[in-house]
């Protein structure tokens, strides 16, 4: 039995995910019935097409304020770092799942780093757009041009955020460890040293007996 | 109308002045569409405003409200000094070489025989014709004779230069000679031009008379019995026609009859007056027969208590000590607290008559007020206090005020009379709601009641009503169709008519060439005496087959008189019978009678040899330049200003004041003070109807509510824009009789006019709203309009009037 | 329903049936006949059963103020002077144009919520409409409304109840002069090209039929004084079009999105299959740096918690 003796994520956090994952399958699933006639079927899910329709935005709108939650909590861990630029030269050998000569990097990988300024990127455009083509409330503010913009940019974000997410849930898949890091918390020294070794020395940085001055408040 | 809806698709040329057909007649406009796209006729609008009508002419020019003699005028003395006249026409059909009494002047204005105390033309004795030992009219066919109406006319006109009338008008001075030149194209035989007009030429203290000017025009055109001419009134009401053939004027009976005057006492007397023998060998002069269709009248009325041994009930007729209780009178009298109670039926009249404050004061001046009407109309509610749309103290008014709600006319059977003079049967759609009844019902029981009461208790003179005829079979519910018959006229006894055809007593006769004065006829409107005959309702015909492409259709409905669709058609004909032009033929000499596409006005046995004249009902059998004594401003029509006039004088008459406004008009002493001028009030207004409504009773339905939701004034852009008021602001239109607010449409439809020297605005004012019905609450538009009219119908001078306007 | 067999339905990527050949219809309104009398208008709303609100007049003979789920049809008033100092007023009756290639069935998510009927007419069904205002984005001519009562959109229907048992829309029975009329597509434009001849002759050079090819065509045209510049008539596209971003938006870019996005999945799949999942060698893992028992009695003192992370 591996220890797992690192926390990576909080009860919280993994809390947030979770509900922003939920909430974007909702969010998807309601919006790919309106992406294209193939999908129409997925709005059953929702009890039809006048629910769809209706709860959609209710539904982009709650995704957008707990995504926020995650924004708040992630944001500083995503700046990118001086490794992160050879780690994604080197992308072809990450995919390869060699090693050699990949650099070692943070908490969060580039890739994730990416994904996640993506994703905010997509979710503010998503929000705006949405705001100027939501029917029941909003669309009488604005001309036709700017909503037909927005219909565009809505589809076109929504369609980024699908494909963002697909990498991301297969990384998931992929890195063997990471889903059980967001379901329980906690990883493996080794897979801390493995995946992300620059965050596994500062976590173990703080097993020295200096306590780490920049830490606590 | 001389013609009718249909025939307006044969006119060559389209003139809409005084009316806004497609806006106020939108249904009848198809005929000038159909004109348009399969006669290439054109069409041409004269309005203060460019209208709806104008949004699809072919040719638009503005004219100032109430100047439309000038206009016509103008035309006149072109058409005569140019000589676009159509010759035969206007030597044969009119009067043009009658000569005219010594005693006839015209000076500054003022014709001949005026009485400025009395403010009217007492003395018209030398408005006629010289008469020769003969008993006949003098004629000079040479039209050399400087008294003959030919040259008193040129005389007349003479005056209406193009400048002037230019100056009168506020027409652009190329404007007016586009349209002259087009109009006077339609001299040639079978070119023809029509007239609409409507509300906008009669709402005038001239009114009559700019009407007759139209109809000079329309004579010397030789438009007048032709396919595709006339002078056509386009009635506003459905059937205000009817109202006016049935003789619903207080000195008018059935049929154009009209009702004795107190110096008539004796019978013989006041027939021979109205049996107007011929003025000329050979005419037929069918006022003749007067005596035939007022005694049917009055067998009509009072079966067999009218006997030639009491003249026929003529006693029963009441005797007018004035020459009629117009509407005006009654509530100017009403004003002066001289009537106690008022029966209102199918009528509104502090939102229909002028001066609303006047009229709100005559009616609280009432005992009582019974409001007959399907609608809850403004003045069954005069008494309540709607904020600033009716500002009244309700504790301060008495008068008792009944509704009796009615039926309306979908909810009942019956005819209508429309501009066409169509007798149309219609059948009642669905029942009335709630406790209405028809308003024959509730005459009935009136006149039941009354009758009772008469019999109980006697009265001054109860053999009026006592011994009406009273036939009906449900004696408190006449039915519509037994009225019908009624009207047609039947036998009272078995009889040989004019034709030597046996007649069985009680039949319905079958035209009015059948009324007798001995009794042996009934008939209570001979106008309308074939619309319900032997063969049935003939009101109620729809055939609208058209045998001969003329657009006639005499197998629809029924037309007075005689189902005769275009008066005067035997003027369609050249003198030997044979019509102007084949593609304008009407009717026409066959060698034995005369027949065709219309039933001929003319006796159809007459060969055209005879000389007998088209103009049937006058006794010179010709039409007339001169009106002899027949109007009351005179007997050519002169142009007056509105009495209310925005340039202060009459550019005709600059230096006589007497000659500014009509001098034989319809005013009351006590109205002289309500009149503002031009310093106060500088823009002339008008007033109008919009096609989404229909006066005051559509602001009740819904769908029209919601097409026009709200009061509107039109103003034009110039003006507008020095006052600062932007399309959408809130505007007060005022006058000295009170003011009115409303929404400012700002248009470029309405420019400012050159007018003798000045600019003259003019404010548009649409009349549909007031304080009851699903549109918005506004004011009562006739608020503003001065309580004075013409000098002949006594019509208010709705469209010429004077506002200040201000932003609210 | 003979006559009004379905070609065309929204959000279906299928062929609808097309075998049977039917003339297509047209409704004429000849912009130079109408007088604005508005009876369209009431007619409409009598024979749709719709009544707007009692609205307000905003100095403007247009009301209702613009089109609605309660008013499909609108007569809109333009004064126009020429440049020769003539006055026009020109009346134009807005609604949906029946487009031979629409923009609002191109836009509408929901499967046959819009169709196209053989005949030419458009026609919205509220039963499959979901009320996301699709239609509007998609129409050229900003035509369709949704209703605040029900969210469901609400235009011209060309009366296609009344057209499919064989009689004219309500508007065409109704109008006064002859404006507006009905019939096969050809014959309306036989008898717009008369009427044009007409105008030509009455000093109208531009008169000319709207029939905008960038729609495919339209089954309600008009005839106009001045077909050169239709933006006089309160604004008429003059070379209307499916907008590019509509296009771009329901045209090749969702099928590729939709590609796209499976083609991720498959990606993953095969990553998956070819080389595999990263797994930690746990004899990687270096021995613990301390006691475990001490680790065990107070996690948070040895490891490192990612809660203090940001905290100032």
């Amino acid at each position: 039995m591996i220890r797992k003796e690192i926390l990576r994520y909080t009860a919280g956090q993994r809390t947030n995910h979770w509900l922003v994952a939920i909430l974007f399958f909702m969010a998807a699933l309601s919006g790919l019935a309106l992406f294209h006639p193939a999908l129409f079927w997925l709005s059953n899910l929702f009890g039809g097409g006048p629910w769809t329709r209706i709860l959609h935005p209710f539904m982009g709108v709650v995704m957008f304020v707990l995504f926020l939650g995650l924004v708040i909590r992630f944001w500083r861990a995503n700046f990118f770092i001086r490794n992160d630029g050879l780690w994604l030269k080197r992308i072809d050998r990450v995919i390869q799942n060699e090693e050699e000569g990949v650099p070692p990097i943070g908490k969060y990988n580039p890739g994730q780093k990416l994904l996640f300024w993506t994703l905010l990127a997509c979710m503010l455009a998503l929000l705006l757009t949405g705001l100027v083509i939501w029917r029941a409330y909003f669309s009488v503010y604005f001309g036709i041009t700017a909503i037909r913009w927005a219909m565009l940019l809505h589809a076109l974000a929504g369609f980024v955020l699908v494909l963002s997410i697909i990498i991301h849930i297969y990384a998931g898949i992929w890195i063997k460890g990471s889903i059980s890091a967001m379901v329980h918390g906690w990883v493996s020294r080794a897979w801390a040293k493995k995946h992300h070794e620059l965050w596994y020395r500062e976590v173990t940085r703080d097993e020295h007996p200096d306590p780490p001055i920049s830490k606590k408040g | 109308m001389t013609n009718h809806w249909t025939d307006i698709a044969n006119a060559n040329l389209v003139l809409v002045m005084g009316g806004n057909a497609a806006e106020a007649h939108p249904c009848g406009f198809k005929w000038v569409t159909e004109a348009k796209s399969h006669n290439k006729a054109r069409l041409i609008v004269v309005d203060p405003r460019f209208t709806r009508t104008a949004s699809v002419a072919d040719y638009y020019a503005p004219i100032r409200t109430g100047t439309d003699i000038a206009f016509m005028g103008g035309l006149i003395n072109y058409l005569l000094t140019e000589d676009k006249i159509q010759h035969e026409y206007v030597r044969n059909y009119t009067d043009v070489s009658f000569i005219v009494k010594a005693g006839y002047g015209f000076e500054d204005g003022i014709f001949s025989g005026y009485d400025a105390a009395k403010r009217s033309y007492t003395d018209k004795s030398g408005w006629g014709y010289e008469l020769g030992e003969d008993g006949f009219a003098k004629v000079d066919p040479t039209l050399q004779d400087p008294r003959c109406v030919y040259q008193l006319m040129k005389q007349h006109y003479s005056r209406y230069n193009i400048d002037l009338a230019s100056q009168i008008c506020g027409m652009p001075v190329d404007a007016m000679q586009k349209i002259w030149d087009e109009i006077a194209t339609c001299s040639v035989p079978g070119k023809t031009m029509t007239i609409l007009y409507a509300l906008g030429w009669t709402q005038h203290s001239i009114g009559s008379q700019i009407i007759r000017s139209a109809a000079m025009v329309q004579l010397l055109l030789g438009n007048v019995g032709m396919p595709g001419g006339g002078v056509n009134a386009l009635r506003g009401h459905s059937n205000i026609q009817g109202l006016t053939d049935l003789g619903l004027l207080s000195n008018s009976l059935p049929g154009y009859l009209t009702l004795p005057s107190d110096a008539e006492q004796e019978y013989a007397g006041y027939i021979t007056k109205r049996t107007q023998k011929p003025l000329r060998p050979g005419q037929l002069s069918y006022w003749q027969n007067y005596s035939k269709f007022h005694v049917s009248l009055m067998k009509a009325w009072y079966g067999g208590n009218a006997t030639a041994e009491n003249n026929w009930a003529y006693d029963y007729l009441p005797k007018l000590d004035i020459p009629n209780y117009d509407i005006l009178k009654m509530f100017d009298l009403m004003g002066q607290g001289k009537v106690n109670g008022y029966m209102c039926q199918g009528f509104n009249p502090i939102a229909a008559l002028p001066d609303k404050n006047r009229v709100m004061a005559a009616l609280a001046k009432l005992k009582w007020l019974v409001v007959m009407d399907p609608l809850s109309t403004e003045t069954s509610e005069f008494w309540r206090n709607v904020g600033p749309y009716n500002d009244v103290k309700s504790t301060d008014i008495q008068t008792e005020v009944i509704r009796l709600p009615t039926t309306c006319f979908a909810e009942e059977d019956g005819s209508l009379v429309n501009s066409s003079r169509w007798l149309q049967w219609h059948w009642k759609g669905a029942d009335g709601p709630g406790e209405a009844q028809t308003d024959i019902r509730i005459m009935a029981e009136l006149f039941l009641r009354l009758r009772q009461r008469y019999e109980a208790k006697g009265g001054a003179y109860p053999d009026p009503i006592l011994k009406l005829s009273w036939q009906y079979k449900i004696s408190d519910e006449p039915s519509p169709e037994e009225l019908a018959k009624e009207i047609n006229g039947y036998a009272t006894t078995d009889f040989i008519d004019a034709t030597g055809a046996a007649i069985k007593g009680n039949a319905q006769l079958a035209a009015f060439s059948q009324l007798k004065d001995d009794g042996s006829t009934a008939s209570g409107c001979w106008i309308f005496c074939g619309s319900w005959t032997e063969t049935g309702n003939q009101m109620a015909r729809r055939d609208n087959s058209d045998p001969y492409g003329m657009h006639q259709h005499l197998g629809w409905a029924w037309a007075w008189p005689a189902n005769r669709r275009i008066l005067y058609n035997r003027a369609s004909a050249d003198p030997q019978g044979k019509p102007w032009d084949p593609k304008k033929r009407l009717v026409w000499w066959n060698g034995k009678v005369w027949g065709g596409t219309d039933v001929p006005d003319y006796k159809a046995d007459v060969p055209p040899e005879a000389g007998m004249n088209p103009f049937i009902m006058n006794p010179e059998g010709v039409a007339r330049f001169f009106a002899v004594d027949k109007m009351n401003e005179g007997p050519f029509p002169e142009h007056y200003e509105p009495f209310e006039t925005p340039i202060g004088i009459n550019p005709l008459h600059p230096t006589n004041k007497k000659a500014t406004s009509n001098p034989a008009a319809r005013i009351f002493d006590s109205v002289w003070d309500s009149l503002g001028v031009a310093k106060d009030y500088p823009y002339a207004a008008t007033s109008y109807r919009l096609t989404e409504h229909f006066h005051f009773w559509s602001k009740h339905c819904k769908l029209n509510a919601i097409t026009q939701p709200e009061q509107f004034v039109e103003i034009g852009e110039v003006l507008a824009k020095e006052k600062g008021i932007v399309a959408g602001d809130r505007v007060r239109v005022s006058c000295k009789r009170g003011h009115i607010e409303a929404v400012a449409v700002v248009t470029k439809r309405i420019r400012p006019l050159q007018v003798n020297g000045q600019v003259v605005h003019q404010i548009g004012i649409p009349l549909h709203w007031g304080f009851t019905g699903l549109t918005r609450h506004g004011y009562l538009t006739n608020t503003l309009v001065p309580f004075l009219g013409d000098g002949n119908t006594q019509t208010p001078e709705s469209k010429s009037f004077l506002v200040n306007v201000e932003k609210v | 329903m003979a006559s009004q067999d379905i070609i065309a339905r929204s959000a279906t990527t299928t062929v609808p049936p097309s075998v049977r050949n039917q003339e297509e219809v047209a409704k004429l309104i000849d912009t130079t006949k109408c007088i604005g009398c508005k009876a369209c208008q009431v007619a409409c709303s009598e024979w749709n059963e719709l009544r707007a609100d009692v609205g307000h007049c905003l100095g403007t003979y247009e009301n209702p103020q613009d089109l609605s789920a309660e008013t499909w049809t609108l007569m809109r008033f333009t004064e126009h002077e020429t440049d020769a100092g003539n006055l026009e007023w020109l009346i134009r009756k807005d609604g949906c144009m029946h487009c031979a290639e629409p923009g609002c069935l191109a836009a509408c998510p929901s499967p046959g919520a819009i169709i196209k009927h053989v005949n030419g007419i458009v026609d919205f069904n509220q039963d499959h409409c979901i009320g996301c205002g699709y239609c509007i984005t998609g129409c050229p001519f900003n035509i369709p409304r949704i209703s605040q009562k029900d969210h469901k959109a609400y235009k011209c229907t060309l009366c296609s109840d009344r057209v499919e048992v064989g009689l004219e829309p309500a508007c065409v029975k109704t109008c006064p002069t002859g404006a507006i009329v009905f019939g096969t597509k050809e014959d309306m434009k036989e008898h717009a090209a008369e009427r044009i001849v007409d105008l030509k002759s009455r000093g109208f050079e531009n008169a000319g039929l709207y029939d905008p090819a960038g729609v495919g065509g339209t089954h309600v045209m008009y005839v106009l004084h001045h077909a050169d510049t239709p933006q006089l008539y309160a604004g008429l596209a003059k070379d209307p079009a499916i907008s590019p971003l509509v296009g771009l938006w329901k045209g090749v870019s969702k099928p590729l999105g939709l590609l796209a996005m499976g083609l991720a999945v498959l990606a993953g799949f095969f990553h998956y299959v070819r080389i595999g999942p990263q797994v930690v060698e746990e004899d990687e893992m270096p021995p613990p740096l301390k006691d475990p028992a001490v680790h065990e009695v107070d996690p948070s003192v040895h490891t490192f918690d990612p809660r203090g992370e940001n905290r100032p």
